[in-house]
């Protein structure tokens, strides 16, 4: 049996924490792309990191990354598309890199040396949610209490919020673009709230139209698309 | 619903922050002076002005940092701020010391 195991390399064994989900996520995003989008960035590489600004430790960690540490809530440093650095508090940072990027750790790790600080490879904490398009912030201003307005929240800001009940760091990457980052236990119940969330923005499934067509008939009061009638049974789930 | 300005990440939800009670209760500096009445004093008894009361919050869905802050118990405003430490707030009401620790 453990042979099944050495015959696969780690890669293989991953698993998405939305695996699961992904056809419901794709769905929504083939719905109205325009208007709202959803979808997983699994596996990124994810280090925590503690120095205390202005000490060795601080500089250190920056020359090594190559990218300086943000210095005040909300700002992000280096590129969403490679390596971003995330203000968590004020001696704590996340890096967030593309999974091939794991070497940071133990690059970061020789940088700190024996500085009062920390680095921890944090990769499997939290999953990245996707979100886009032009209904994207009304989505999340249903169950985030962040000021989201581009005033205080413009693109390249991330903070550490909730999102409903759930603990999430949320991250705007451009004007309509968010990453939402539950911890991996909460991607599932997050990723099922944005999916009720975003129903009201999503079109009716064109192609089930005519399916449709005799319930609306029967009913009109409870007209309902096939898509909502597939979606109606999950909540029961949630509770 | 009330705004709370976290020392490092400025007002944010109310929903974002735990209570810590009153704030500025030192540890007796020895101990073992105390009898049971005095440790009870400590331990369990607060202060619980109507008005200015300088008490201690963890803004625990943020940046999960304690800080003390300095509120008014009958209109609910935050009248100052400052990061966790040793030193009560400049704006702290004498009122709200507790009759045992002292102050450091
Ligand atoms: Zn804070």
């Amino acid at each position: 049996m453990a042979d099944i195991l050495f015959t696969q390399g780690p890669d293989e064994l991953k698993r998405a924490p939305l695996a699961h989900l992904h056809r419901r996520l794709e769905e929504v995003s083939q719905s109205a792309p325009s208007t709202i989008r959803l979808g997983e960035r699994p596996f990124t590489t994810q280090i925590g990191l503690r120095a205390v600004p202005g000490t060795a430790a601080h500089r250190a960690l920056a020359g090594a990354l190559g990218v300086e540490l943000p210095a005040r809530v909300g700002e992000v440093t280096g590129d969403a598309a490679d390596v971003a650095v995330l203000w968590l508090g004020p001696d704590e940072f996340l890096v967030v890199a593309p999974p091939e990027r794991a070497e940071l750790v133990p690059r970061l790790q020789d940088a700190l040396g024996s500085e009062p600080g920390q680095v921890v490879d944090l990769s499997a904490n939290r999953t990245i949610v996707e979100l886009g398009g032009s209904a994207a912030r009304d989505v999340l201003d249903k169950g985030s209490p962040a000021d989201l307005h581009p005033r205080v929240f413009p693109a390249g800001t991330a903070v550490t919020t909730t999102l409903g009940p759930a603990a999430v760091l949320l991250w705007r990457t451009a004007e309509d673009a968010w990453r939402v980052l539950p911890r991996a236990s909460f991607a599932e119940y997050t990723a099922l709230w944005l999916l009720d969330a975003v129903r009201e923005h999503r079109l009716p499934a064109s192609d089930g139209a005519s399916d449709a067509a005799p319930d609306a008939a029967a009913d009109p009061a409870s007209a309902s698309t096939p898509d909502s009638r597939e979606e109606a049974a999950w909540p029961a789930t949630m509770a | 619903m009330m705004l709370i300005p976290c020392p490092h990440c400025g007002p944010r939800n109310e929903t974002e922050f735990a209570y810590g009670g009153q704030a500025h209760v030192s540890y007796p500096e020895d101990p073992h002076a105390l009898d049971d009445a005095a440790w009870a004093r400590h331990l369990f008894y607060r202060e619980n002005p109507k008005g200015l009361f300088a008490e201690r919050w963890v803004h625990s869905a943020g940046c999960r940092r304690w800080f003390n802050a300095v509120r008014n118990t009958i209109t609910y405003e935050v009248q100052s701020v400052e990061p966790i430490g040793p030193r009560p707030p400049g704006g702290r009401p004498a009122e709200s010391t507790t009759s045992e620790g002292g102050h450091a």
